[in-house]
């Protein structure tokens, strides 16, 4: 032993006898000092006339949190900003995708004519930058719409009153009441989601967050399901004669039921682990609700389009390239008189079936755990490379292809919007989980927990659903 | 993106953003405060950076660092994350309490709210038992006055006995000041008197008698008072670290940069 560490004992055990001969409640009295005196110093500095404004904020916060309303009303938000999105996302989603196809051609007509083999015109045309094109036009302009709504809500002060909505509901389940913030989060990116968890100071309720985080659809899979809720709910609406403003309601709706199955899940698993390998009983936190602000038009802005949306963008784009590039060596080596990608989707097939999906779905949720932005585009790319289809204008044309071409009935897409909700995190939140609790346990767990849920729940309703049909 | 006048006159030109710039830097200045007081909507006007910025408390996660320069001298700005004491064991509370003793910060800037002085000023008063070099920020000024709250700085100043400056961190209103303040009080310019909570004549003899053996125990080591009212208190955490001499790694821990994931990940907030 060091003299340092002798004289720190020394400290200690002295510290031991006064603490003992001294008044017992001496830490109580130097806390109620301190409060005291900061009392008597903010009395002394501040003056308040009137608190007319604080009683504005009362009444927003007794609708906004009120036991009856405040649900409700949080859905209906929700729903008001999938809306938007969907019904504003449309149209320039289009004209992207119409734009980087012509200048496909042109660029791949250029190469041809210049003499340039199949090949390099192919894998750089119709491989990488097909990959980037997708990516873009099917994910740009929901972001650009929805990422400064969000943040709207946030700037606001919004989130909060969401946690304190939610708090019974996760505290009945054995969670902290401050997951559904980390949950809000994970709405943007679930590697940021399970980043916030932080603000969870006990570690049980901290790893429960972080496991359930997934449940939350980030935004690389809202192009997915908003793809989806379009096509086949929207379509349905459409089919049936339904103006066009009722038409993008339904889809902005069937995404809301999403969100909240996902909020469900998130709920069942807590609870079930807070009973299983994560016992224990939800602690107590205090909550400050903010006060309403308004929210600062031109940072939103920045914040939501540089910050978020590019840096979201771009992360996709550096693997939705080399996914691209994959696809269509996949696509052109040919074994046989099938190419590689057919053989694997084909070998995928049964387990796709049993699941309600197909071996296409599956190998395209194989190609994309760098990053779930790219399922959509890997998906479509791989069903094109096999209907000799090379570009893709309308929604209507989308739907042809996958209806008509690859046989997806309204199960497929449930299934599929299910699958995309509850299957494994991406590769960079796999990451984040490690670094966060520095377990390989939990990270195995964070990562399979989810896919297994993915597959067991699928299973079922597809089983059902054919047993119904 | 603000446009407050203050931008274009003279005196501002003093200021540089520096972003991340902080390979060299003269003095280090950490930002505290109350979650959601502004703290980082602070650190983004000095440093320009992006730090996400929410209304909502416990954002920031980490701490996050940036630079800027005022008056050709060049700060390291720590962002802490928000916390209502530092006198609870939990994670945030320890990143900000470990920061203020260990990292020994030239000047700390506790952020206010304006509109919650009384709760606010609790941490103030923890923050002036650990040091000496502070700098109250009465942040959100412009929703006091909304609210009809008028703070009288200058009472708050010769209360607490260290620099108190009204800020509106969204629009940079009394920016300037503050950075003047920043500026004396770490150029040795501004002398400050700390309120300090006196506690009974038992309590202070106590400390007094501990105090000693803490600095033989581990010498070069600062606060050795607040050290002696945690020990004094009978937390595990301090004496655990006294005696394991992980009081020395704390203390170089603080002064290391933080790694560049996480600065990353705090700077990039909530994507």
């Amino acid at each position: 032993m060091t003299t340092g560490q002798a004289t720190a004992l020394e400290a200690i055990r002295r510290a031991a006898e006064l603490r003992e001969q001294m008044h017992a409640s001496f830490r109580d009295e130097t806390v109620r000092s301190i409060y005291a005196e900061a009392g008597r110093v903010a009395n002394r500095a501040a003056r308040e006339s009137a608190d007319r404004r604080f009683s504005v904020d009362q009444q927003i916060d007794r609708l906004l949190t009120s036991p009856v309303f405040g649900l409700p009303i949080m859905a209906l938000l929700l729903a008001a900003v999938f809306w938007v999105t969907i019904a504003g996302a449309n149209v320039p989603s289009a004209m992207l995708a119409t734009g980087f196809f012509w200048v496909e051609d042109q660029a791949a007509g250029l190469f041809d004519a210049a003499g340039l083999p199949w090949w390099i015109t192919g894998f750089v045309w119709h491989g990488v930058f097909r990959g980037l094109a997708w990516v873009v036009s099917v994910m740009l302009p929901p972001m650009a719409i929805f990422f400064p709504l969000f943040t709207i809500l946030e700037d606001l002060g919004y989130l909060p009153r969401v946690a304190f909505n939610l708090d019974f509901l996760f505290r009945r389940a054995g969670a902290h009441g401050k997951q559904a913030l980390t949950m809000a989060m994970g709405f943007g990116c679930n590697a940021a989601g399970v980043i916030a968890t932080r603000v969870i100071d006990s570690p049980r309720e901290r790893l429960i967050a972080i496991l359930t985080n997934n449940f939350v659809p980030c935004n690389g899979r809202f192009p997915t399901l908003i793809m989806l809720a379009t096509i086949f709910v929207g379509g349905a609406f459409q089919s049936g004669g339904f103006p066009p403003v009722m038409v993008s309601m339904a889809a902005a709706g069937s995404v809301v039921g999403i969100v909240i199955v996902g909020v469900i899940f998130t709920l069942m698993v807590s609870w079930t682990l807070s009973r299983t390998i994560l016992k224990g009983e939800a602690s107590a936190f205090t909550l400050e609700l903010p006060p309403y602000r308004r929210p600062g038009v031109l940072r939103i802005l920045y914040t939501s389009l540089i910050d978020r949306t590019l840096f979201v963008l771009w992360r996709a784009c550096l693997t939705a390239a080399p996914a691209g590039a994959v696809i269509w060596i996949l696509a052109n080596i040919y074994v046989g008189d099938t190419n590689l990608a057919q053989h694997i989707a084909n070998a995928l097939n049964p387990l796709g079936n049993a699941i309600g999906l197909d071996g296409v779905i599956l190998l395209a949720y194989i190609i994309a755990i760098p990053a779930n932005e790219i399922v959509v585009p890997t998906m479509l790319m791989v069903y094109m490379g096999t209907s000799q289809m090379s570009e893709m204008s309308s929604l209507a044309d989308l739907e042809g292809l996958l209806v008509g071409g690859h046989g997806w009935t309204l199960l497929t897409a449930v299934n599929l919007m299910l699958f995309s909700l509850l299957h494994n995190p991406c590769a960079t939140t796999i990451v984040t989980i490690y670094k966060e609790t520095l377990s390989k346990k939990w990270t195995v767990i964070g990562a399979l927990m989810p896919l297994a849920i993915a597959f067991i729940v699928t299973f079922v309703v597809a089983a059902v659903w054919r047993l119904a049909a | 993106m603000t446009t407050h006048a203050c931008d274009t006159c003279a005196a501002h030109a003093e200021l540089a953003r520096m972003g991340v710039t902080l390979d060299r830097f003269d003095r280090v200045v950490a930002l505290a405060g109350n979650p959601n007081t502004g703290k980082s909507t602070l650190f983004n006007a000095l440093t320009g950076l992006r730090q996400h910025t929410g209304n909502w408390p416990g954002k920031t996660v980490s701490r996050a660092e940036g630079g800027f320069a005022f008056n050709n001298v060049r700060y390291k700005l720590v962002d802490l994350p928000g916390t209502y004491s530092l006198l609870s064991a939990s994670h945030d509370e320890q990143i900000a309490r470990d920061f203020l003793l260990f990292g020994r910060p030239d000047a700390t800037i506790v952020v206010v709210d304006a509109t919650a002085l009384e709760r606010n000023l609790n941490l103030v008063l923890q923050v002036l038992e650990i040091t000496d070099r502070v700098i109250v920020a009465v942040n959100l000024m412009d929703e006091a006055r909304r609210k009809g709250i008028d703070v009288d700085v200058r009472s708050l100043s010769r209360d607490l006995g260290v620099p108190a400056v009204g800020l509106v961190a969204r629009t940079g209103e009394g920016q300037h000041g503050l950075l003047e303040a920043v500026d004396g009080l770490t150029s040795g310019a501004i002398a400050t008197a700390p309120l300090r909570v006196k506690g009974t004549p038992e309590f202070q003899r106590a400390i007094g008698e501990l105090v000693p053996l803490i600095e033989a125990a581990a010498p070069g080591v600062p606060n050795a008072r607040w050290i002696a009212i945690r020990l004094l208190d009978g937390d595990a955490e301090v004496e655990d670290a006294l005696t394991t001499g992980r009081l020395a790694e704390l203390v170089a821990d603080q002064t290391r940069r933080v790694d560049t994931f996480s600065r990353k990940m705090a700077l990039e907030g909530s994507q």
